[in-house]
């Protein structure tokens, strides 16, 4: 009460709380870790340890990516693959929502197409990427094929374990009210099975980044799969490297955008992460 | 979503107070039971018993409780007058209406606040209006009002994660009230609070039921509790339930907490515990003999 006129002895120094000092303290342990590696990798390839040609100077990687940026190649092959990525997952969001929902909400459809599920899911998918390149020919398709096939799986899965997992409890209360399918679909099962949904589109959207990659591995004439290719067969490691470090940026700035999205979205449930 | 919300029978219910059903209501009783009874198949096949014979009446603008200990049935007679249980023996009417599934006649308030943690406090109170296609600016209103009347005003804007056990029942309340249901079903509302505030809600309750002028039908386990909120106390006895006694409890309203010194509170606490002791049912109930 009587504390406003004695109130500053402390000067007024800026504090870091404990969490914020633990936050700073792990940050510099990455980074020294991260340092430490490059500098031990530029030492053992300089001092002639490793070979050039199965590792390239950690140096030498930015002059790589300068030139790929410089020439535009980068870009072009960039946007192919983001492209690919971006359509396949779009379709498998679209068919994992709408199946997922047809196999929770009806039981002839999941008595029905439940066997073929288990069945594909325990196939691994990239095998069908030759099959896929045939059917779908060498362009944009085939990579988008090969995108969905992949990124369908989580999505859908995720979908049914949600749409499943709700409380009978708050159905409930609907039912009372004597609230009809639809309603009890889109008032508690949808938004009750988001958070299911968005770990699927989380792990779905990387999956799609690896199917397109792998689609234009198996047979493309763009893409950075196919930089990735090309640079290899032509014994440029540190070409290769130098698109192994933008699929890097890339895939942190999807998982980002990613996190960003599920705060706005689901700004109601806790984070897992 | 504003457009979804004006249906053609958005009139079905209306936030009057549902008059039009209420036409061919007899009079006097909002709630008729006859006989009911309901089993129950186990999961190795054998039925069991979960009430049997239930007979009973609830007065429009009654407070009637059922007491009974845990697993007589008594949620299962909440369940089937809500419409949500069927494949019973008996007849039940609401509003002189034989029951055929659930009717926008009843609110019900569950064990759980059961709140769309997605939504907030008011977009809670408003969801039966979406479901009965009630008109959406009239519900918000109205959500305000009830939100008030229980005593959330100025959480309207909060998440159900932020409030407190307390408060989500009283919007789990708010919710039941919001389309203006004639009877109030409720299902042992305040059992997963504590003590001090259990006492507070159930005051709350007898405040909110008198001003708001409802029937209501309380299922607890708590004798003090039915007895200080109730006009009347079914006691049901252990499985099958089946109603054992009613009592009429004559204490003057408006009650508060100091009814609980009333020698007629106390000795009417006092029969109804004889009363389930012997049923031989409840260990809450012998253990503060």
């Amino acid at each position: 009460m009587t504390a406003t006129t004695e109130a500053s002895p402390l000067p007024p120094k800026r504090r870091l709380s404990n969490a914020q000092r633990q936050v700073v303290s792990d940050l510099a342990l990455t980074a020294t870790l991260c340092v430490s590696a490059i500098a031990t990798w530029q030492a053992l390839v300089s001092f002639g340890i490793v070979s050039r040609l199965v590792l390239p100077l950690p140096s030498s990687i930015p002059a790589s990516l300068a030139s790929l940026i410089d020439s535009g190649a980068l870009l072009d092959n960039l946007l192919t693959t983001l492209a690919e990525a971006a359509a396949g997952f779009t379709i498998a969001t679209g068919i994992g929502l709408a199946l997922g929902a047809l196999i929770a909400e009806f039981r002839v459809v999941e008595r029905i197409v439940y066997p073929y599920l288990i069945a594909l899911q325990t196939m691994p998918k990239i095998a069908l990427a030759p099959l896929l390149l045939v059917w779908f020919g060498f362009g944009l398709g085939s990579k988008i094929a090969v995108a969905a096939v992949i990124s369908l799986f989580p999505i859908l899965v995720n979908t049914i374990a949600g749409l499943k997992s709700c409380e009978p409890g708050r159905l409930d209360v609907l039912r009372a009210l004597g609230a009809g399918r639809w309603d009890c679909f889109r008032l508690v099962k949808l938004p009750n099975a988001l958070p299911f949904v968005f770990a699927g589109l989380s792990t779905a959207v990387m999956f799609a980044l690896t199917g397109a990659l792998v689609g234009e591995f198996v047979g493309s004439t763009q893409g950075l799969g196919y930089l990735i290719v090309q640079a290899n067969n032509l014994m440029d490691i540190p070409g290769v490297f130098a698109v192994l470090a933008v699929l890097c940026v890339v895939g942190t700035a999807i998982f980002g955008a990613m996190q960003f999205a599920r705060r706005k979205v689901l700004y109601w449930a806790p984070n897992e992460e | 979503m504003g457009k979804l919300q004006r249906l053609p029978d958005r009139h079905r219910t209306s936030l009057a107070g549902g008059a039009t059903l209420a036409s061919s209501a007899s009079p006097a009783a909002a709630i008729t039971v006859r006989g009911l009874g309901k089993a129950y198949a186990t999961s190795a096949g054998e039925p069991i018993q979960a009430v049997s014979q239930v007979s009973f009446d609830v007065a429009v603008g009654e407070f009637v409780s059922i007491v009974g200990p845990s697993g007589c049935g008594k949620t299962t007679v909440l369940r089937i007058l809500a419409g949500l249980v069927d494949g019973y023996v008996g007849s039940v009417s609401i509003g002189g209406r034989v029951v055929h599934g659930p009717t926008p006649d009843i609110g019900v308030v569950f064990q759980d606040a059961n709140l769309m943690p997605w939504r907030t406090v008011l977009a809670n109170v408003t969801l039966p209006g979406q479901v009965l296609r009630l008109e959406p600016k009239a519900c918000r209103q109205r959500a305000r009002e009830l939100l008030a009347l229980v005593g959330l005003a100025g959480f309207e804007a909060k998440l159900p994660g932020e409030l407190s056990g307390g408060m989500r029942q009283r919007a789990a309340i708010a919710r039941a009230l919001l389309h203006d249901p004639r009877i109030l079903l409720m299902d042992e509302p305040f059992g997963a609070l504590d003590a001090m505030t259990r006492d507070a809600m159930n005051v709350e309750l007898a405040r909110i039921a008198s001003q708001a002028g409802k029937t209501v039908f309380l299922i607890t386990h708590s004798i003090a509790e039915s007895v200080f909120l109730s006009d009347r106390v079914l006691v049901m006895s252990s499985r099958p339930g089946r109603i054992l006694a009613e009592i009429e409890i004559d204490l003057p309203r408006p009650r508060n907490l100091d009814v609980v010194a009333d020698s007629r509170f106390a000795n009417t606490v006092l029969h109804i515990r004889r009363l389930l002791e012997q049923t031989g049912g409840n260990p809450r109930v012998t253990l503060a003999h």
